[in-house]
């Protein structure tokens, strides 16, 4: 967290895009319709986030880009800046990404494929710009894998391992999701977490399993990742999941990141 | 009408749209002529300093921005690499600039011995008010706004410094001498208060 140090711990909304719809789901399956895009860009900037993230689950295994002309309507309406991932495999997709008003790409399949256009990008847009994703499995003999193609296609990589050569290919943060704890809102894997964000010095992004206010502080104080993210926590509302956008208050998240919380058991009133 | 100068450095389309907001005429232009005709200019701007000074030249703006700028005095807002090309020298490249305000655009460096912050300097800062401005005379004390950015300003009079931020130095993150103003962050990306920045420049 050397370099987190000015500025403080950032909490961002990861929302998940099947083409043009938002979805959400549990363990990277079953995922159901949750709404519009832009209205969620809309509510979020309200909420004033620090910043967004869309990441297209099915593009890279449909073989197809995020739709071009929704990353436009998305920078339009965002008063924040927003990453945008899925299906990219090339320099090109991320220049049409970027010039279409995205401040950072997300690559997480082609990262692994062709680890060459992490250094390439990052050498053309600046690392800033570069977010590698890595999607982490526990196999059934207890050992954490990375896996690629939203979470289709296992591979050899120890996450860690990855991490590390992920940072010194050039990417400038690194979005960790927890294939184990997505959609499930039991918390994040803060043992990978800690395990990862010792083993570099770029920010890393906790996503997977926040289902409380607590985790946040805790994958922030406990975990000393650079930024918590979510979606069904900040997608979902009450043990019921009915859709309803929600984020925490300006004085909750200041409470996040001085690590002091309110005892549990107060449920905010929906906007 | 307010015209976004359109000298090839960014995405000028986001700006506009929140300008679109604002219930006024805005265009982006390259061409002279739209320039001849603002009641306000913007000068927004990503990329490498050298760059934008040249594809000024290249697209033949430099004599009408000055003439509009300095001469007629016309409001303008310089966002991030564009009002860095509002000082004397930058360091990016090591060419001069537009030279209407006294100061000069400087790489972040930081002193031995204390902590080498990353560079760029990206994310959400707190802009500290050193005096009010003609555009936004109620200006709150201390907002945070977006900043992506490698290169800083300092200003050789600190009349013309409205507000500093910290990274590992302080550094120019409000400016403004006369009708000429700029931010150093992203109004159109920090949230109601960068679209009030906006709103008191367009309404001023």
């Amino acid at each position: 967290m050397s370099n987190e140090t000015i500025g403080r711990a950032r909490i961002i909304p990861a929302l998940l895009l099947k083409g043009q719809g938002l979805v959400k789901g549990v363990r990277f399956k079953r995922h159901t319709y949750v709404g519009d895009p832009i209205n969620a860009v809309k509510i979020f900037n309200d909420k004033e986030v620090d910043e967004l993230i869309f990441l297209d689950i099915s593009a890279s295994r449909e073989g197809r880009k995020v739709p071009l002309s929704l990353v436009e309507k998305i920078a339009d309406e965002c008063f924040m800046p927003f990453a945008v991932g899925g299906g990219i495999r090339n320099v090109n997709d991320v220049r049409e990404l970027i010039s279409a008003g995205a401040e950072k790409v997300v690559i997480n399949t082609a990262a692994i494929e062709t680890p060459e256009l992490i250094t390439e990008a990052s050498s053309i847009f600046g690392s800033q710009s570069i977010i590698v994703s890595i999607d982490v499995k526990t196999t059934w003999l207890g050992k954490k894998r990375v896996y690629s193609l939203s979470g289709r296609k296992k591979t050899s990589l120890d996450p860690v391992d990855w991490a590390r050569k992920a940072e010194k290919l050039g990417a400038g943060e690194l979005f960790v999701n927890s294939i184990d704890r997505d959609g499930s809102m039991s918390g994040y894997d803060l043992e990978l977490l800690k395990a990862l964000s010792g083993a570099v010095n770029i920010p890393v992004i906790a996503c997977g399993g926040a289902g409380k206010i607590e985790d946040l502080s805790d994958v922030i104080h406990k975990g000393g990742v650079a930024a918590a993210a979510a979606g069904s926590f900040f997608v979902f509302h009450g043990r019921r999941r009915a859709v309803l956008i929600n984020f925490p208050t300006k004085s909750e998240i200041e409470d996040i990141c001085r690590g002091k919380l309110k005892p549990p058991g107060k449920e905010e009133e929906a906007p | 009408m307010v015209v976004v100068v359109d000298y090839g450095m960014g995405n000028l389309r986001s700006i506009l749209y929140k300008l679109s907001k604002f219930k006024l005429e805005a265009i982006a232009s390259s061409s002279p002529a739209d320039i001849r005709r603002a009641d306000k200019l913007i000068l927004p701007g990503v990329g490498h300093f050298a760059k934008g000074m040249e594809n000024l030249r290249k697209f033949g703006l430099l004599e009408i921005l000055n003439e509009r700028v300095l001469g007629d005095k016309i409001p303008i807002l310089g966002i991030c690499l564009g009002v860095q090309l509002f000082t004397k020298h930058s360091e990016e490249g090591d060419v001069a600039g537009l030279g209407w305000v006294d100061a000069a655009t400087r790489r972040f460096s930081f002193p031995e011995g204390m902590q080498q912050l990353r560079i760029p300097h990206i994310g959400w800062n707190t802009v500290k008010l050193r005096r009010p401005s003609r555009f936004w005379p109620e200006f709150p004390p201390e907002k945070r706004f977006y900043f992506v950015h490698s290169y800083h300003i300092s200003c050789s009079d600190p009349r013309d410094v409205v507000g500093v931020s910290d990274y590992g130095c302080e550094f120019v993150s409000i400016l403004e001498k006369g009708n000429i103003f700029g931010t150093q962050f992203h109004p159109e990306k920090s949230h109601r208060d960068g679209f009030a920045v906006l709103s008191h420049f367009v309404r001023s």
